[in-house]
């Protein structure tokens, strides 16, 4: 389980998580929703370990591991995966080395053996039919010349290998047409499993409708200010986040 | 007469008087006036300096205030030859042929040592090389013994010819200038994959000259690797006439030695040819790395492409200098230049000076350069994936450079040259 307690942490001086509480047990999906600026990308930024998001009090650990001792390649041992609202092209890196590459140090991470070029092409010829994508994605240079839809799929593909204990999913539905939605959402929905939870971050419901939530939290100006069910993503569809504020 | 004589010229030119009566081809009359024309030429100019403008970011007096001896070739246990790459190589110990470490015979063309054929190479040796305006070409033909001299005959497929030369180790520093000619004739084609390298703890010059003349229709691979010695200077300079329909694929990696210059000078002579001048320079601190190209489209409907990338640790330097001129008579020249420079340490400095020259209307010309760092985003995505930092920083280096390597068609050299980064690399992780 994911547990996070009076977190604060800043950007350039500038203070933007102003302390979360929040707690993701174990198979259990959570929603953080919350208008522009709220902080969200912070935190998956913050629970990812990148550099230039300084933490400044609280705690986050994973299975009673703390994370924000560790650095990037770590947490992604211990079984943290950020999927990138906008994921990173990488010229002249093959899409299969690449993953493979990524499969085999996590693996060495947690003690298992490395996969050999054979092993790891049965695997993601696997993962790749769930997904309903091309065999094509593994020969291209990684999220080079991808489509807004194919990289949130490489995404998807990329956390179906490695199979975190914790998924943080930062804004994945932004840029995707309907039925990339779907792919992306049966995608996490298939990973589901009592060892299993998510963070999924949207600023809209329209996600939720694929992903439903166990539980839905409101983020503003650096704090969780309202938990609630799925009805709650849909309340805020209805009446916006200015009435949450006004509630606040 | 001019007295003027350069710091650094001395000691080679007192070499040449002592042994110019053991030179090759001290009885063809010929050679002795290109030597002597050189000599003059060299007694000149001396070093150039970086008063030279294209001598301006280099600084050679590492190389003329160093004392070197000619090289007393011994090899010893620790000099090793690299794993055979084709079937057929050419070995030359300190500049010269050694028969007995070569695998030449079976060949379809031509293979052998410059210094037994040099009777019958008047008119060739010394076509294309132009010691008045190189100085260090000028000390290459003044003291020139042996060389690589393949022939590659009409339409003949000649596959993959090694060309390795190995320095020896001495406790003096010692120079050698070999002096290599390679000719290929109509429709003929060969790759030649060149590694220069030599001990670690042993001060010496590599003062290599290549002419190569491509007839038409010819296709030429030259992958070069350079992996020097850290206590070696080479200083190299190729001459490539490309004539119609001909193809030249120059490739160099520059992954040793304490100071290299790379200096190309290629002509498209002939209509519809093409010229490739990729490279990669790999630098630790204290090294000094600097290619220089001199591409001329004479004729036209020629394409011109170079890439060339250049990834600097520590206090290093690199150079990269680009010249393309356009003839008026080059009309829908196709060229294209890029120069790309990736800074690992804060301390290392990159000099980059394209130059185009075009004289004709009807032209497609584009370069360009980049300087920087790795990116952070690219960094901290590999290590979101469990990815280790060094690692990751390796995976950005090798896809930086990856580009210019995917160049090389014939899959031998890509291999070749793929394997040295990667020994670079593993050298570098260690």
């Amino acid at each position: 389980m994911l547990r996070i307690e009076g977190l604060t942490a800043e950007v350039d001086g500038k203070p933007i998580l102003k302390g979360i509480d929040l707690e993701v047990p174990a198979g259990e999906v959570h929603a953080i929703m919350g208008p522009n600026g709220s902080g969200k990308s912070t935190l998956s930024y913050v629970l990812a370990g990148r550099e230039g998001y300084e933490v400044t009090g609280g705690s986050a650990t994973l299975n009673g591991v703390d994370l924000l001792g560790m650095e990037p390649e770590e947490r992604a041992a211990a079984g943290v995966f950020l999927a990138f609202q906008y994921p990173v092209e990488l010229p002249g890196v093959g899409n299969a080395n690449f993953l493979r590459t990524a499969l085999n140090a996590i693996r060495r991470g947690k003690g298992e053996s490395e996969l050999d070029a054979m092993q790891f092409l049965k695997l993601a010829r696997a993962r790749l039919k769930e997904l309903q994508m091309s065999e094509d994605m593994l020969k291209r240079g990684v999220n080079v010349g991808f489509s807004g839809g194919e990289k949130k799929r490489n995404e998807v593909l990329q956390m179906a290998l490695l199979r975190p204990s914790l998924a943080i999913l930062d804004e994945t539905d932004s840029g995707l047409d309907i039925d990339a939605l779907k792919i992306v959402a049966d995608g996490v929905n298939a990973l589901r499993a009592p060892d299993f939870s998510a963070l999924v971050i949207t600023h809209y419901q329209r996600l939720l409708d694929y992903i439903v939530p166990d539980k839905v939290h409101v983020l503003m100006q650096g704090r969780i200010v309202q938990t609630g069910g799925p009805e709650l993503a849909k309340q805020l569809e209805a009446s916006g986040y200015a009435s949450v504020q006004a509630a606040a | 007469m001019n007295t003027v004589v350069h710091s650094g010229a001395e000691g080679f030119l007192h070499r040449f008087e002592g042994l110019r009566a053991r030179l090759p081809g001290q009885r063809l009359a010929w050679v002795q006036a290109l030597r002597e024309a050189a000599a003059e030429q060299f007694r000149v100019a001396g070093f150039p300096t970086r008063r030279v403008e294209a001598w301006k970011y280099t600084d050679l007096r590492p190389v003329s205030d160093a004392a070197f001896d000619e090289a007393l070739t011994i090899l010893g246990d620790g000099d090793t030859l690299p794993a055979p790459r084709g079937e057929r190589r050419a070995v030359f110990v300190d500049g010269r042929f050694r028969e007995e470490l070569s695998q030449i015979e079976g060949a379809s063309f031509a293979i052998g040592s410059l210094a037994e054929e040099l009777p019958r190479l008047e008119g060739r040796l010394g076509a294309l090389a132009r010691p008045a305006e190189e100085s260090l070409v000028a000390l290459n033909t003044m003291l020139f013994e042996d060389g690589l001299l393949v022939t590659v005959p009409t339409g003949v497929a000649g596959g993959v010819l090694e060309l390795c030369s190995l320095a020896s180790r001495s406790e003096r520093p010692s120079a050698f200038h070999p002096r290599h000619l390679i000719r290929l004739e109509s429709g003929a084609s060969l790759t030649i994959v060149e590694e220069a390298s030599g001990p670690e703890d042993t001060r010496y010059l590599h003062n290599p000259v290549f002419e190569i003349e491509l007839a038409e229709g010819a296709v030429l691979t030259h992958a070069r690797i350079q992996r020097e010695g850290v206590k070696g200077f080479q200083l190299g300079t190729v001459y490539a006439r490309i004539e119609a329909g001909a193809t030249y694929d120059n490739f160099t990696l520059n992954a040793g030695a304490r100071l290299v210059r790379n200096e190309i000078h290629a002509v498209l002579a002939g209509p519809k040819s093409a010229c490739h001048m990729n490279g990669a320079q790999l630098l630790r601190a204290g090294q000094h790395a600097d290619t220089t190209t001199v591409l001329d489209h004479a004729a036209p409907d020629c394409a011109s492409r170079q890439t060339y990338k250049t990834v600097l640790q520590g206090k290093s330097r690199g150079v990269f200098q680009g010249k393309i001129h356009v003839h008026q008579v080059a009309q829908r020249t196709d060229g294209y230049q890029m120069n790309q420079a990736l800074l690992l340490s804060p301390d290392a400095e990159i000099d980059s000076k394209p130059q185009l020259e075009i004289y004709a209307d009807d032209v497609k010309c584009s370069h360009g350069a980049t300087v920087g760092a790795l990116d952070a985003d690219q960094l901290f995505y590999l290590r979101a994936r469990g990815i280790p930092e060094a690692k990751a920083r390796s995976i950005l280096v090798e896809a930086f450079l990856q580009e210019a390597i995917e160049g090389v068609t014939d899959e031998t050299a890509r291999a070749a040259l793929e394997s040295a980064v990667a020994g670079w690399w593993e050298k570098e992780a260690a």
